[in-house]
Parts: structure tokens; C-alpha cells; sequence
């Protein structure tokens, strides 16, 4: 999951540095994400897995990292399964 | 700060990145973000509606960055730039945003954009009147 998520943000966080020289838990917004991109990130993440983030998961938090991301996806793939 | 302070957030965004948006995403991320009025008003060729559109998003998040949400962030299409007749564009909350709002006893709202050179920005203000309701200021002189 981790490899997928990596791939929608090296297509989509537009980050000034390669996606693979930041740890699960470095901060995306620290790193050069800028809200913008993070919207297109979240679309990304629905295409890549099918889901949808509802307005409840829409915080900065949710995207602040991989593994923030991956949480928030098991967390959305648990309810709607 | 006191409770009477105005509170001011700005925002810039790279328009290109808001045209490939919509060249990558469509439909799917216009009706995400921003609201059927905003689409009705943001059409025309490519490169001209891609600038209105980011003049939107930004006034969208320099708007959060007014509201100051601790967790859930209001769902963008909560914060609608309305077009009134005669050209100015209004803030209007719905939602969550309008909720926020409330609660931190901010409102009204002024709103100022801008796009050139690639880039549009907007500078939300806003005041601590008390009994804001989210309905855009000059549409209240209207009633």
C-alpha cells in the first residue's frame, strides 16, 4: 500500500524533492505540498483505491504523511467494507 | 489579539497547477471543489477559466486560514465566492464553514482577488460582528 501511495504522490504532491528520499513519517506540508496539491492528492488516492474521503477525514492531518495516509485508507476501507 | 481584532488570511496559487487539475481530474475535481455557481462562472477558454478557478481556491483557503479549524477542515464548496450583478465578488459560508464562523464570532467577511503573471491570490478579512449568518454583505443591503 505504502508503494501505491508513494506512486499517487510522485504523480500529484508536485513536492520540490523525490518522494522517495522522505520517511513514512516526514511531513508532506514541510516537505513543499501545498494545499492545492493536496486536493489533487486526495483525488489521486480515490482513483488509485477506490474510495472516497468523506468531509469528516478532510483535515491536514490525513495527508501530513505516508503513514498518515495509509492510516486514514485503512481506516476508510474498515468502514466501508 | 482581542476578540474585536480583524482577522486577515491570504492565499496564493499557481494556476497552471489548477489547469492541469482540471485536464487530469475534470468534472470530478470542479464539482469537489467549487460550486455550480462558481463552475457557471469560472467558463471560457481554458487558461482564463483555469485563473478564475484559482482565484476561487484561494479565497477558499485564505478564508480556512480566517476560520482556523482545530481538526476537520470545512468541505471547500462550505466557502462559495458569489458573483453578485454588478461584477463584485462576496464571500458566502454555508455548512460546517458557516458553523466555524459562528462559533469563532467572526463575520462578516471582505474578500479581494487577483490573478496575473500565473499566479492568483486573495485576502479574506474579517471582523467579529455578532449575528453573521454566512449570507454575502451586499446581498443583506439588498434585502
Amino acid at each position: 500500500m505504502r508503494d501505491q501511495i508513494r506512486q499517487v504522490l510522485s504523480e500529484h504532491a508536485r513536492l520540490p524533492v523525490d518522494v522517495a528520499t522522505l520517511d513514512d513519517q516526514d511531513d508532506l506540508f514541510r516537505a513543499g505540498m501545498t494545499s492545492h496539491a493536496s486536493v489533487n492528492v486526495m483525488l489521486g488516492l480515490e482513483e488509485a483505491f477506490d474510495i472516497e474521503f468523506p468531509e469528516a477525514m478532510l483535515r491536514k492531518a490525513t495527508f501530513e504523511s505516508v503513514a498518515a495516509i495509509e492510516t486514514a485508507l485503512i481506516h476508510l476501507r474498515s468502514v466501508t467494507a | 489579539m482581542t476578540p474585536d481584532d480583524p482577522c486577515v488570511g491570504v492565499d496564493l496559487v499557481d494556476i497552471a497547477e489548477v489547469a492541469r487539475s482540471v485536464q487530469h481530474f475534470g468534472d470530478r475535481y470542479l464539482r469537489r471543489v467549487f460550486t455550480d455557481h462558481e463552475i457557471a462562472c469560472c467558463q471560457g477558454p481554458p487558461e482564463v477559466a483555469a485563473g478564475s478557478l484559482a482565484a476561487r481556491f484561494a479565497a477558499k483557503e485564505a478564508t480556512i486560514k480566517v476560520l482556523r479549524p482545530d481538526g476537520v477542515r470545512p468541505d471547500w464548496r462550505t466557502i462559495e465566492v458569489v458573483r453578485l450583478p454588478s461584477g463584485a465578488c462576496k464571500l458566502r459560508l454555508r455548512g460546517s464553514a458557516a458553523r466555524l464562523a459562528v462559533e469563532r464570532g467572526l463575520g462578516p467577511f471582505t474578500l479581494s482577488m487577483t490573478h496575473e503573471a500565473g499566479l492568483a491570490a486573495a485576502v479574506v478579512v474579517s471582523g467579529s460582528a455578532s449575528g453573521y449568518d454566512g449570507t454575502p454583505t451586499m446581498e443583506r443591503h439588498h434585502d
